[in-house]
């Protein structure tokens, strides 16, 4: 047993560090440090750098783009963007449908799509939960129909994030009701062009619009896109979600907010002594601190596991990174809105393009829509709770 | 980055696994803290036949060289078994203290012998005032010519009452709360002027009052340098938390699994009450806590053999941050979920909580080590 990493894994570390301290523009790393949304044009702009690069998808199959770097390096990459702090790859491309089109698809899918997601090129979302499946997402009404070489697609998405810049959707439908909820629905790629999609924002409480309803009516999909086997879309699904929770902890975000909040901290004052050096404060700092090393030192076990598990079956322990990792981001959120005080309270709409001066320090003003914002990470990707169902059943056998 | 253990590792581990299999269930246990000196000499033997109390020794005075991750992997198994041995007395604090501030000539006296299982040693350190600073010494060693000539009272001294040698911190120089001017000196638990009061403690081991008048040391007995030991001190109590914290994960884990298993048996309203979704989410959740607690136990072990001291320290601090608050929700929970009977001194998991406890007050609360870490400037400052 030895936790520390090796001369190799340290170089490579540095190796990357540097890459993302001189190849990530400076406007989208400012963005990043103050909270605010990277736009679609920064997250394409900086995955088109990391593509050029060849670090895109480092996770995927070699021959796909990936890298073939070991389960820790991989950890170290991915740390070390988000510590830059960078944006990460659009999440829906490259980490869901990504691998569920290179494990499951179609030699056509692959080469039709692979290289789109890894540049880019196409902007892909979510289509799963529904008004009516959430945590129990199999009971979901979407409905796909063959119609010769078509399916016609009918139903309603919620929560579709960022669907206002898709062009692709992965969508669950159910093409048999006759079985047993599991054993009807299928995985279909659908064009976000075709006509009889709509899609409607929903402003969520943080003021912004990150997710939206998106309404399938009578939308006609080839059947070339349909990923795998009819009525087999609910393993690919749960593949899916075991990727998601995965790098679902984001220690390196945490890290990256906590250095934030110290830096503040020892800006702000209360009368002539700095935030940092009051003991109530600086302990809940500290205990913070404490969780997180706890937690990045559990990623790493799963990550040293990985490499002997077997491929496409996730670690039920992955459930602990998400339900802690997202307790613990949340904390970081408090913390910052606690440093920033009373300047948390001014409300600006986060608006592309808009430039008035911010009531109060300039880095106040995105503290609070960030802590309403990141409530959410603790119930997307299965709930915290779903998680403890997860842990109960897979881990401790009841 | 591996978290294996290494074949070596893994033999020991099955070794200790198996003795304490076979030789320390709750009902052993509990026969073994009725004896004499409240723990089994015939278990201590076993130990020493094992090659356990050599462990962390150097090849040249008896030992087998090994290292946090060893240690590691036995007190977990002690943990889960409750074991009332004076291991960390003995091994990791008085031996760990020769091992590691001995002279070579004080080393080859002494780790032989502890290695044989002939020598039980104690670590008397805490003071009526004192809580958990070490540096916080009002025991005094006046010089004597060569000797010194120790004064002072030692509270709360672990397996105090059965060591042959004791282990006191005592101060040459310096004013009481002093970081310099400490000296570490090995005493003969029988040397006139030494006094001892034996108790049990909570959690069914043992402890003693341990009051010198007039106690004369030679200069043999002098552990390093007698006005700068703390350093030493400190080394060797982050060790002794390493180890803890590994003690405190065998007996956390024991907890969940006892806990489980009840849950999956006891029934009411004429199903298992494991079938309740709020109890199996709670044994969740002392699943995580037990998993983060494991992790610092972990980074405890690496750190421990950090040598830069200050972020030894903080390592150490966080670990045991994180093993107190993880041992305090999983006991807690696990008395909870047992209902009465976790109430009673009949069943274990009461006597893992209580230990659980108790560890929590040794070296350190998780609040103590909060503060510390915080005063530092934390676990992440640059």
């Amino acid at each position: 047993m030895d936790l520390r990493f090796t001369d190799e894994e340290l170089a490579f570390r540095d190796e990357v560090r540097e890459f993302f301290r001189t190849a990530l523009p400076d406007s989208i790393r400012r963005k990043m440090i103050e909270g605010h949304h990277p736009s679609k044009d920064d997250l394409v702009t900086w995955s088109r750098i990391l593509n050029a690069k060849g670090w895109a998808v480092p996770h995927w199959p070699v021959e796909w783009g990936g890298t073939g770097w070991s389960p820790v390096k991989q950890y170290i990459f991915r740390d070390e963007l988000q510590q830059a702090p960078a944006p990460e790859p659009l999440a829906f491309g490259v980490s869901m449908v990504g691998p569920v089109i290179y494990t499951f698809g179609n030699e056509d899918q692959k080469r039709r799509f692979l290289p789109r997601i890894a540049n880019l090129d196409d902007w892909w979302c979510q289509g799963f939960s529904e008004p009516g499946a959430g945590s129990d997402l199999a009971s979901l009404k979407t409905t796909a129909r063959r119609e010769g070489d078509h399916y016609i697609v009918n139903g309603q998405k919620t929560w579709t994030t960022l669907a206002q810049h898709a062009d692709w959707i992965f969508c669950l439908a159910r093409t048999d009701s006759s079985v047993k909820k599991q054993e009807g629905i299928s995985f279909l790629l659908i064009d976000m062009k075709t006509p009889g999609i709509t899609v409607r924002p929903i402003q969520t409480i943080d003021g912004g619009h990150e997710v939206n309803e998106v309404f399938l009516d009578d939308v006609r999909v080839p059947v070339e896109n349909l990923v795998g086997q009819e009525n087999k879309g609910w393993d690919y699904a749960k593949f899916l979600l075991g990727n998601e929770r995965v790098g679902i902890a984001r220690i390196g975000i945490s890290k990256a907010r906590l250095k934030r909040v110290r830096e503040l901290a020892s800006v702000e004052r209360i009368g002539d002594v700095p935030l940092i050096e009051i003991p109530r404060f600086r302990e809940k700092l500290a205990a913070v601190e404490v969780e997180l090393k706890a937690l990045e030192m559990t990623q790493l076990r799963v990550v040293a596991a990985e490499s002997r598990r077997e491929k496409g079956k996730p670690d039920p322990a992955s459930s602990i990174l998400k339900i802690k990792g997202s307790e613990i981001q949340q904390a970081t959120t408090e913390l910052l809105m606690e440093v920033v005080g009373p300047f948390a309270m001014p409300y600006h709409p986060e608006e592309e393009g808009r430039n008035e001066p911010t009531d109060g320090p300039d880095w106040a003003s995105t503290a609070a829509p960030t802590y309403f914002n990141w409530r959410k990470i603790s119930i997307y990707g299965g709930s915290n709770e779903i998680q403890k169902n997860i842990i109960a059943k897979a881990i401790l056998g009841f | 980055m591996d978290f294996d253990l290494s074949e070596e590792q893994r033999l020991l581990k099955d070794s200790v696994d198996r003795l304490m299999a076979d030789r320390y269930d709750f009902e052993n246990r509990q026969r073994y803290a009725k004896e004499p000196e409240g723990w089994s000499r015939a278990l201590w033997s076993a130990y020493a036949e094992l090659g356990l109390l050599a462990l962390p020794f150097d090849e040249a005075h008896g030992g087998f060289g090994g290292g946090p991750v060893e240690t590691m992997t036995i007190m977990e198994a002690f943990g889960r078994s409750l074991a009332l041995e004076p291991y960390l007395a003995t091994v990791i604090l008085g031996g760990g203290l020769l091992h590691h501030g001995g002279s070579e000539e004080q080393k080859a006296t002494h780790l032989p012998q502890i290695a044989s299982g002939d020598l039980r040693l104690a670590f008397a350190h805490t003071e009526r005032q004192s809580r958990y600073d070490l540096f916080d010494v009002g025991t005094t060693a006046q010089r004597d010519g060569g000797s010194f000539i120790l004064n002072g009272q030692k509270s709360v001294v672990l397996h105090g009452d059965s060591a042959d040698k004791i282990l006191v911190t005592a101060r040459v120089a310096g004013s009481r709360r002093d970081r310099d001017g400490i000296g570490l000196f090995l005493v003969d638990a029988n040397a006139p002027g030494v006094s001892r009061r034996g108790y049990p403690t909570q959690d069914g081991q043992r402890a003693a009052e341990v009051t010198l008048e007039s106690v004369r040391v030679d200069a043999e007995n002098v552990i390093g340098n007698p006005e700068g030991a703390l350093p030493v001190v400190e080394k060797v109590t982050d060790i002794a938390i390493a180890a803890l914290a590994a003690e405190a994960i065998g007996a956390m884990d024991e907890m969940l699994k006892l806990t489980v298993d009840y849950l999956k048996t006891r029934k009411q309203f004429n199903t298992t009450i494991g079938s309740f979704q709020v109890l199996q989410h709670r044994s969740s959740e002392m699943f995580i806590a037990l998993e983060q607690g494991r992790s610092m136990a972990m980074f405890a072990a690496m750190m421990a053999q950090e040598q830069n001291p200050e972020e030894r320290r903080k390592a150490i601090s966080a670990a045991k941050v994180q093993i107190g608050r993880s041992g305090r929700f999983v006991g807690q929970q696990a008395v909870q979920l047992h209902g009465g009977v976790g109430m009673t001194m009949e069943y274990k998991v009461g006597h893992l909580f209580k230990r659980v406890t108790m560890i929590d007050t040794l070296f350190g609360d998780a609040d103590h080590h909060l503060s510390k870490l915080a005063e530092t400037g934390g676990l992440m400052a640059a």
